[in-house]
């Protein structure tokens, strides 16, 4: 509380958070907002039941052009970027040569040879520095100053885009975009993306409209339970849909591998960084693994608490939380293999004391596809 | 603003005292439970245990951290709000009241090295 002198990076929506009770604290040298005026649980729920939106300006966003723009891609991300169609929007880890992640990143194909790499707004400077320095002749340029990010996340967010959006993106699919879509008079990049397992929009503006545009969907939104969420609930909203967050169940020395990433790691794509390391890993069998786990005892596990079984140590605690869904405490662990199995007992060392807690499947929470 | 009643006595540490004979009753102030976000749980010492000034008696955790009680008077824990176990969100909803936390048999009267609700006042407001 007070006293850090320390000069914190701002979004162009920093001025409206005191007018919606926001509370600020200092997020990777950024002052963000860790929730509004209803508190994490209530933020939570509403993006579980209605919608939520959010300022993630502090995303970076690296676009990389040109000609060998999809050569350069490939090299440095491990999902197969050649399959994606313009107005598709892709997921992918980075990896560095010991199969450790650089990052985690959102690429969008604008044109055929034309990419938006939208990354962890913590590793904007890492990012930037390893592209260009494995670039393979593409044009790599940092625009994370001049773009502004909002996500409308929650089972309402079709509905409330219906109300301020020409035109619709009504046909927009899950994981693709679409450009040149109107709000309150801003040109928006609108892409069916997002961090919480809901249903829900990424809304890329210039940062000058940023207001405008988070305002209107405020206003579009009220009556259908429309509220500004902050970071604090973003994390538990991602938790329970089991989402990695970069510093926690990704870090340099952990493999998208471990972290359950299989899915977005093609080694058959070709040569890339990363891919030697991790063929490796996989012939060998993963020496650890991300799991999910629900605590028995009260209390709540947070990241880096030591996980025990048979009273020795394991791995430990990644990420955890009280999870609002189940109104018990969850959290991911980094633990040896062999104990990796649902339904096996573990020990968590929270503040010098031994709690109880069960390996369980992950999501902990799942939307129904139906609503 | 926080609410700060003026009939109680307070900590640097954002708990408040409300003395009642021989007895002190012990919650956090309407400041601290805002700043922490929505409580999740609140980890309170037994009947019958002895608590320092100055010494942690016990944990309260919201949804974004976990922080440390610090025992305002010295003496005996003589009632605990048992409520709490399921219900920590009164300690939000009504600090000074149904979110009360302990009551301690005061053994060693400290009540003015704590501070009055201006001096609190002040002491939050820094």
């Amino acid at each position: 509380m007070g006293g850090d002198d320390k000069v914190l990076k701002r979004t162009p929506l920093y001025p409206l958070y005191a007018p919606y009770g926001a509370r600020t604290i200092d997020f990777g040298g950024w002052e963000m907002p860790v929730q509004f005026r209803e508190g994490i649980i209530a933020e939570h729920q509403a993006v579980r039941n209605s919608a939520g939106l959010f300022d993630v300006s502090h995303m970076g966003e690296i676009e990389i052009s040109g000609p060998n723009a999809l050569k350069t891609l490939q090299k440095i991300v491990t999902n197969d970027v050649s399959r994606m169609s313009e107005s598709q929007a892709m997921y992918s880890p980075v990896c560095n040569d010991d199969g450790g992640t650089v990052d985690d990143i959102l690429i969008y194909r604008l044109a055929e040879d034309r990419f938006l790499c939208v990354v962890n707004a913590g590793n904007i400077d890492k990012d930037y520095k390893w592209f260009t320095e494995h670039n393979s002749g593409a044009k790599i340029v940092n625009q994370s100053d001049e773009w502004a990010l909002l996500a409308l996340q929650g089972p309402k967010s079709q509905q409330i885009m219906d109300r301020v959006a020409t035109p619709t993106v009504s046909h927009v699919a899950y994981y693709t975009f679409a450009q040149d879509i109107v709000i309150a008079g801003a040109n928006c990049m609108v892409s069916r993306t997002g961090y919480t397992g809901e249903d829900g929009f990424e809304i890329y503006i210039s940062r000058d409209q940023a207001k405008a545009v988070f305002e209107a969907l405020l206003v579009a939104g009220s009556s259908l339970g429309l509220i500004p969420v902050g970071l604090g609930a973003r994390d538990t909203l991602r938790l329970e849909a089991r989402l990695p967050l970069y510093g926690h169940e990704l870090r340099d020395d952990i493999s998208p591998l471990e972290a359950g990433l299989g899915p977005f790691v093609k080694l058959d794509k070709g040569p890339f960084i990363g891919r030697n390391a991790l063929v490796v890993q996989k012939a060998n069998g993963l020496k650890r693994k991300i799991v999910g786990f629900i605590l028995e005892d009260r209390g709540v596990a947070r990241a880096d608490c030591q996980v025990l079984a048979h009273g020795q140590p394991i791995g430990y605690v990644t990420s955890g939380t009280l999870g609002p869904a189940l109104g018990k405490s969850i959290g991911l662990a980094l633990i040896e293999a062999d104990y990796a199995r649902i339904g096996n007992t573990i020990q968590i060392d929270v503040r010098g004391k031994l709690l109880t807690a069960t390996i369980v499947k992950t999501p902990f929470y799942k939307r129904n596809p139906a609503s | 603003m926080s609410n700060v009643p003026g009939d109680l006595k307070y900590s640097k540490e954002h708990e408040w005292v409300r003395f009642d004979g021989k007895k002190a009753y012990i919650g956090i102030t309407d400041f601290a439970q805002s700043e922490l976000g929505d409580i999740v749980f609140v980890e309170l010492p037994e009947v019958g245990a002895e608590i320092r000034v100055g010494d942690t008696f016990g944990t309260v955790e919201s949804v974004k951290t976990v922080s440390d009680l610090y025992a305002p008077v010295t003496g005996t824990v003589v009632e605990v709000n048992e409520g709490l176990a399921d219900a920590p969100e009164r300690v939000n909803d009504d600090p000074f009241d149904t979110g009360w936390m302990i009551a301690v048999l005061v053994t060693n009267d400290n009540a003015s090295d704590l501070l009055t609700g201006e001096q609190y006042k002040e002491h939050i407001n820094d």
